[in-house]
């Protein structure tokens, strides 16, 4: 029998949704009939909505893509592909069609839409394997540059990509690398890579981490080359154990085929990387923070100057760079910085990386080039919305960028667009609301993530973000008065003119889009004491309409304070003292008879 | 939990003469007791030659260092955008309806459960998402976590 190749997705959110089984359900029908498979563990490719899947791979057949499977399932996969008359039902993906077969997944023209850079490896390659990474142009990047380019060369060769920093403000990533190879020439300098992305609502870093590890690590030997460090970091969140565990294994083997190390590809550089932990703190993600903490400090921000080129980790000088950020650059040294800067716009090259949450149809990983605009992430790449319920707003960003309104989707994904509306493009993360969301309650999100994550350092900071939730607090609780509105938005400037970070800098941004784009929504909280989108508890009351209440009982089985009475048959009662407004029960009628308002 | 400094010198020692180890060591001895104790800050505190309140600052800066020890199982409520929009508040109450815990409390008074709202567990295309130990369960409703949770006792 010809050799077979399986794939599951296993990243976090494929096994969440049972891509274990479906592993463990292959494992054994290959093992049962003593099958030539060889089956693998790849990471995410995106298509979390349709998790989890199952990949195909034989010659003179297309290679096929199931979504959505479960472990009964498998078997009678694995079986009709092997005997080439795949299923046809579940098909996400197809790939090389053949002639005898014209199979067509429901995703082929989805994937279409994206430019894969980034991503080129995630969800095809096995993570934990260096030979696939190999086999698919890894570290062909490095050896061109120890071979062929000098440090300089390479620092022009980034600042002609016009790359920016993809963690969210968009600096130059050449210039970066210029200032830093020039910091200080000779002495001993460090390379660290920022993987805390603490960011709630983005998980690209992860995936990336996850699904092609070595990607980032060729990112940071290049960079570490062109300015002349000899030793790393990569500072990942905790929270990440899988993304952990893969890093291990890529720096264990990547140290094994002298990639790591001393006179790596026998040349004459040399460099040394360690994982560093974090311990849960969404300020660490701020260069001086980050670095504080790898000293084993509490993670706190410096003024700058100066500026960690000069004076960064144990006071040498040091250059950070985000993960995606790093797995883009071993593609610009192998294919060259005309062919990046064809993708994207006059100031934003490239692609960038998103992850897409929330209300909408089809969630995960996606990516484009630069330059499209947002209706068409959402509507063409995302599917639109999930449920029926109308498009509301974007939120782009998190907590240090904001709400993007239906009336500005045609705003174009790049760093200066998405900047005039008040958002900021942030590190990826793209979380969809309907007309069920609350703005309100949504910079109140926000606004409790901040003041939470706040270090303490500055006062406008530290109590500025406080004060603002307090505010924003009353008025979802139907306490607000309209005062507070200007309150909010004194306090917001003076706390992004006064804080140190970006963390304080940007915290105000949450309330002062949705201000901006929805300041009829807190009036409505002020003064009608109404929540339009019937999320504040404190604003609204679940009641029963007798009339229309048939006494089925559905209601008090589902309530889980059990505060609905009612006898058989007979119209029911809310105790409106007990009630935790959770929902359940106007869920559960069939007859509308339970009413928000 | 008596502290077993035979173990603590191991791991001190693992970290003897590197920069930067206070967070790693720490993260080391949580793993080992499930916590961080008074009584382990303290030694690291005498033996590293730190002051105490140094050690106490670094621990109480990061959220993943706790200071009580953990009850049997830990429900996690991921509290990331996706899920908060997704009905995350819900699926809280839900929980600590079932736990029978007030404002604050983070412990179940039967010793098996400790109640942790997280920052993002990094699943939101299964939005409302919890974990249980180390089963993710997802697409939540307060009805379905009751029952998740009542299967737990």
């Amino acid at each position: 029998m010809k050799e077979c190749l399986i794939k599951v997705g296993m990243a976090s959110c494929g096994r969440a949704a049972g891509a274990e089984e479906i592993y463990k359900s292959a494992e054994e029908y290959i093992k049962q009939n003593n099958l030539n498979c060889r089956l693998i563990k790849t990471a995410c490719i995106g298509m979390c909505f349709a998790e989890p899947l199952m990949e195909l791979i034989m010659p003179n057949m297309p290679d096929i893509t199931y979504g959505r499977i479960t472990e009964e399932e498998v078997p009678k996969i694995i079986q009709n592909y092997l005997n080439q008359n795949p299923q046809e039902e579940k098909i996400l993906l197809t790939k090389k069609s053949t002639s005898e077969t014209t199979l067509q997944g429901e995703e082929n023209e989805g994937i279409k839409k994206q430019t894969r850079i980034v991503l080129r490896n995630c969800g095809i390659i096995d993570p934990e394997s260096i030979e696939d990474y190999i086999n698919r142009q890894g570290y062909a990047a490095l050896q061109k540059v120890l071979k062929e380019m000098s440090p300089e060369k390479v620092v022009t060769e980034i600042l002609n990509s016009r790359l920016r920093g993809r963690g969210g403000a968009g600096f130059p990533t050449g210039l970066k690398w210029e200032i830093a190879a020039n910091s200080r020439v000779g002495e001993k300098k460090y390379m660290i890579c920022n993987a805390d992305e603490g960011d709630p609502g983005a998980f690209m870093d992860r995936s990336v981490l996850e699904g092609d590890p070595h990607s980032v690590i060729e990112g940071m030997l290049i960079g570490a080359y062109a300015i002349g460090a000899d030793e790393g970091y990569i500072y990942v969140r905790a929270e990440y154990p899988l993304a952990i565990k893969h890093l291990h294994k890529a720096i264990k083997d990547a140290y094994e085929n002298n990639i790591l190390g001393k006179n790596i590809l026998k040349s004459s550089f040399s460099f040394d990387l360690h994982i560093k932990e974090g311990a849960g703190a969404f300020v660490c993600g701020e260069e001086t923070a980050l670095i504080a903490s790898i000293e084993g400090k509490r993670g706190m921000p410096n003024i700058r100057p100066p500026y960690p080129a000069q004076s960064g980790l144990f006071g040498q000088p040091t250059n950070i760079n985000n993960v995606e950020t790093f797995a883009n650059i071993a593609w610009i040294i192998l294919n060259g910085a005309e062919e990046f800067n064809k993708m994207g716009t006059e100031k934003s090259k490239g692609t960038k990386v998103f992850a897409l949450a929330g209300k909408i149809k089809k969630s995960g990983l996606i990516e484009v080039p630069m330059g499209v605009p947002l209706h068409h992430v959402i509507y063409e790449i995302g599917g639109g919305m999930k449920d029926d319920s109308p498009f509301k707003a974007v939120q782009l960003g998190g907590p240090s960028g904001g709400c993007i309104p239906a009336s500005m989707l045609n705003t174009i994904v790049d760093y200066d667009s998405i900047s005039q509306t008040g958002a900021i493009m942030g590190s990826g993360g793209m979380v969809v609301m309907d007309e069920n969301t609350c703005v309100v309650d949504v910079a109140k999100f926000f606004l409790t993530f901040t003041q939470n994550e706040s270090c303490g350092k500055c006062t406008f900071c530290r109590i500025g973000t406080r004060r603002m939730l307090e505010i924003l607090t009353r008025i979802t609780e139907g306490k607000g008065k309209i005062e507070d509105i200007h309150t909010l938005e004194n306090l917001a400037e003076n706390i992004s003119k006064a804080s140190l970070c970006g963390l304080g800098q940007t915290a105000p941004n949450p309330v002062l889009t949705t201000l901006k784009y929805f300041r009829e929504e807190y009036e409505e909280h002020i003064i009608d004491h109404k929540c339009r989108a019937g999320v504040c508890n404190k604003l609204i009351n679940y009641s029963v309409v007798a009339d229309k209440c048939v006494g089925c009982t559905a209601c008090t089985r589902v309530c889980p304070v059990g505060c609905i009475s009612g006898e058989l048959k007979k119209p029911h009662f809310i105790h409106q003292n007990q009630c935790i407004k959770c929902g359940a029960c106007f869920n559960a009628c069939k007859f509308q008879a339970i009413v928000k308002k | 939990m008596a502290t077993d400094t035979q173990k603590l010198d191991k791991l001190i020692e693992k970290y003897a003469a590197k920069k930067g180890i206070l967070i790693p060591l720490l993260q080391d001895i949580q793993n080992l007791e499930g916590y961080l104790s008074r009584e382990s800050m303290k030694y690291v505190a005498e033996k590293m030659k730190m002051r105490e309140a140094e050690i106490y600052g670094v621990a109480t800066f990061y959220s993943m260092f706790r200071l009580k020890p953990l009850a049997k199982h830990i429900i996690r409520v991921c509290k990331g955008t996706a899920c908060h929009v997704s009905g995350a508040n819900n699926i809280s109450t839900a929980i600590r309806n079932v736990l029978d815990l007030t404002d604050g409390e983070d412990q179940s008074a039967d010793g098996l459960f400790t109640f942790i709202e997280v920052a993002c567990l990094g699943c939101c295309s299964l939005a409302p998402v919890i974990m249980i130990d180390d089963k993710t369960y997802g697409k939540l409703t307060s009805e379905k976590v009751t029952q998740i949770v009542k299967s737990y006792y």
